[in-house]
C-alpha cells in the first residue's frame, strides 16, 4: 500500500492542489519556476481569449456529432452480432483491431488515405462524388478527424453492448414474437429500452472521451491545430499555452479546470436526460 | 424457413460490409509498407504490391538509427511500467480487501475519487513537479508517476473481496506468513485478472502519446508514437517508409492481444458495468 500511496500522494493529489495554485498565478520556467500571484486574472483572460473559444466551440461540434454516431453504430453492431450467426468470433477479432492499435499509427494511415490521391478521395471519384483536401481545407478537417474517430471507438463500445445484450432474457423476444413482432419492433420495443442504463455509461464514456481529444488533432495538424484553427481542439490549446515556453502554464491549468468543469456540466445533463427519458 | 435464409444472408451482408470497412485501411498501409515510393505514388490503389519490397523495413531499421532506439524505449518503459503496475495494484487491492488497518475505509474512496479525476488538471503540476525532482527527459519520469493505476486498484480489491477465505487460512495454518501467502498462494490464483491488467496497462503505456511527448525532450528518448509523429515531418512524403514504421509499431500490440484474448474480452465487461 505504501508505493500506491506515495505515487498517488506525489502524482495525484499534490498535482491537484498545485494546479489550483497555478491557476491563480503566472508562472515563468526560467532556471527555477517563478510564481506571481494574479487572483482571478487567468480566468477573466478565457472571455477575451478568441481562440479559447474557437477550441470550445471546434471541440463541441465534435463531442455532439461523434458521441451519438458512435453509440448508434456500437448498438446495431453489437445487435447484428448477436443474432447468433456462424463466424461471430471471427467479425469480433476483425472488428476490435482499431481498438488496438494505437492513436499515432492509426492518425497516421488516415492521413495518408485523406491525401488528395489518397484512397478516400478515389473511392469518392469512383461514385461520381466531390473530392476533398481534407488535411489543408479548414472545412473539412475537423470532420475527417471525426470520421476517424468514429470509426475507431465504436467498436470498443460495441463490446461493451454486446456483454450487455447477452443479459437480456430471451423469454421477452419470445413473448414478443408471439404477439408478432418483426426483427426491427423487437430492436425498438426491447433492445433499445432494455440497455439504456448501459447506454447511458457508453454516452458518458464517450462525452469524457471526446472532450479530451488531443492525439489525433496534434498529430494531424503538426501541433498547430490549424489549417486556420479548424482541428484546434480544448486539450490542444492547454498544451499549446502549456508548453510555449513563454509564461502561460497558469493560464492553461485554470484552462483545464474550466475544460473539467464543463466535462462535469455535459455528464451530470446526461445523467438527467436520460432519467427523463424513462417516462415514454 | 425461406424468410429467415434471407434474413440472415442480409446480416450477413452487413457484417461483412463493415468488417471490410475495418480491416480496409490496415491492409492498405500494410500493402504499401511492402511497395516502392514509385508505386505508392502511381498505382496506389492495388492492395498486391507488383514489386513487393522488404526495402522499406531495412531501412528504417538499417538506416534510421533512432527507431531502433525509439522501439527499445517503448519496450523498456511498457515491460517495466506494466510489471510496477502488476505488483503495486494487486499489492494495494489486497490491502484494501483484506488486510484491517486505521484509514482503510477513506483510502478506498480516496481510489475512487482518483478514478475521477480528468489528465488535463493533473498534467501541467506534474510537469513542474517533474521537472522540480530533476525527472524530465528521463525514463523514471516516465515510469513513476503511471507506476500505479487506481482503475486496477479497484479491480483487484473487487478480486480479493470474492476471493475464498478458507484457502488464505489454510496457508497460514501451514505456516506461511501473510507475504508468502499473498505472492504463493493468492496471486497465483489471480491469474486471470492479472492477465486483463497486463494487456491494458500495456496496451496504454505502448499507445500512449500525450506523456512522452511532455515528458521527453531529446529525440534519443523518444517512445515509439512520438518518434513516428516525427517521423512524419522527416519523411513528409515517403508514407512507405511512415507505412512500413507504423506496422512494425502494430504487431507487438496484436500479439499480445492474439495471445490474452481470451481475458481480454473479459476485462473489458468487467470494466463495464459487472
Amino acid at each position: 500500500m505504501t508505493p500506491t500511496l506515495f505515487t498517488i500522494g506525489v502524482f495525484v493529489l499534490l498535482p491537484i492542489i498545485y494546479a489550483i495554485f497555478l491557476s491563480f498565478h503566472q508562472v515563468e520556467l526560467l532556471g527555477g519556476t517563478n510564481l506571481e500571484f494574479v487572483g482571478f486574472d487567468n480566468f477573466a483572460r478565457m472571455i477575451d481569449d478568441y481562440r479559447a473559444g474557437i477550441a470550445l466551440w471546434n471541440t463541441f461540434q465534435y463531442v455532439i456529432i461523434v458521441v451519438p454516431t458512435q453509440t448508434l453504430l456500437a448498438l446495431v453492431l453489437a445487435a447484428t452480432l448477436n443474432a447468433g450467426l456462424k463466424g461471430e468470433k471471427f467479425f469480433r477479432i476483425v472488428y476490435f483491431l482499431p481498438t488496438l492499435t494505437s492513436s499515432a499509427v492509426l492518425t497516421l494511415i488516415f492521413m495518408w488515405m485523406y491525401n488528395p490521391e489518397g484512397a478516400f478521395n478515389q473511392f469518392l471519384d469512383l461514385f461520381g462524388l466531390p473530392t476533398y483536401n481534407w488535411i489543408n481545407d479548414p472545412n473539412v478537417a475537423l470532420f475527417a478527424i471525426m470520421i476517424m474517430n468514429i470509426w475507431a471507438t465504436a467498436p470498443f463500445f460495441m463490446v461493451i453492448y454486446l456483454a450487455a445484450l447477452q443479459d437480456i432474457p430471451d423469454s421477452l423476444y419470445e413473448a414478443a414474437e408471439l404477439d408478432g413482432a418483426g426483427p426491427f419492433q423487437k430492436f425498438r420495443y426491447i433492445t433499445v429500452p432494455q440497455l439504456r442504463p448501459i447506454t447511458s455509461f457508453v454516452v458518458i464514456m464517450g462525452i469524457i472521451g471526446t472532450f479530451q481529444l488531443f492525439d489525433q488533432s496534434y498529430i494531424f495538424s503538426g501541433g498547430s491545430g490549424g489549417p486556420s484553427n479548424s482541428t484546434l481542439t480544448v486539450v490542444l490549446l492547454i498544451y499549446q499555452y502549456a508548453f510555449d515556453g513563454i509564461g502561460r502554464m497558469g493560464y492553461a491549468a485554470a484552462l483545464a479546470f474550466a475544460l473539467a468543469f464543463i466535462i462535469l456540466i455535459a455528464t451530470v445533463i446526461q445523467r438527467k436526460l436520460s432519467k427523463e427519458e424513462t417516462i415514454y | 424457413m425461406k424468410k429467415i435464409s434471407v434474413k440472415r444472408s442480409i446480416l450477413y451482408v452487413i457484417l461483412s460490409l463493415y468488417a471490410l470497412v475495418t480491416l480496409f485501411p490496415f491492409l492498405w498501409a500494410l500493402s504499401s509498407s511492402f511497395k516502392s515510393l514509385e508505386e505508392i505514388l502511381t498505382h496506389n490503389m492495388n492492395l498486391i504490391p507488383q514489386n513487393f519490397t522488404l526495402d522499406n523495413f531495412r531501412f528504417i531499421f538499417m538506416e534510421q538509427p533512432m527507431f531502433m532506439r525509439w522501439l527499445f524505449n517503448s519496450v523498456l518503459v511498457a515491460v517495466i511500467g506494466t510489471a510496477l503496475n502488476l505488483l503495486f495494484n494487486s499489492m494495494a487491492g489486497y490491502a484494501l480487501a483484506r488486510i484491517s488497518f486505521p484509514g482503510r475505509k477513506s483510502m478506498f474512496i480516496l481510489v475512487l475519487a482518483v478514478l475521477m479525476i480528468p489528465g488535463q488538471i493533473t498534467m501541467i503540476p506534474n510537469y513542474l513537479i517533474l521537472n522540480q525532482l530533476g525527472w524530465l527527459n528521463s525514463y523514471h519520469g516516465l515510469i513513476i508517476p503511471a507506476m500505479v493505476n487506481a482503475t486496477f486498484i479497484f479491480m483487484m480489491r473487487q478480486f480479493f473481496v470474492n476471493f475464498p477465505k478458507e484457502v488464505e487460512e489454510a496457508a497460514q495454518i501451514d505456516g506461511l506468513s501473510r507475504v508468502g501467502t499473498f505472492f504463493r498462494i493468492v496471486l497465483p490464483m489471480a491469474k486471470p485478472a492479472l492477465a486483463a491488467q497486463t494487456i491494458f496497462v500495456f496496451m496504454a503505456s505502448w499507445n500512449d502519446f500525450m506523456r512522452p511527448l511532455i515528458v521527453m525532450s531529446d529525440q534519443s528518448m523518444y517512445t515509439l508514437p512520438v518518434g513516428l509523429n516525427q517521423f512524419k515531418g522527416v519523411f513528409i512524403t515517403q508514407w512507405n517508409y511512415i507505412m512500413a514504421a507504423s506496422m512494425v509499431f502494430t504487431l507487438p500490440v496484436l500479439l499480445l492481444y492474439a495471445f490474452f484474448n481470451r481475458y481480454f474480452i473479459k476485462g473489458l465487461s468487467l470494466r463495464g458495468d459487472k
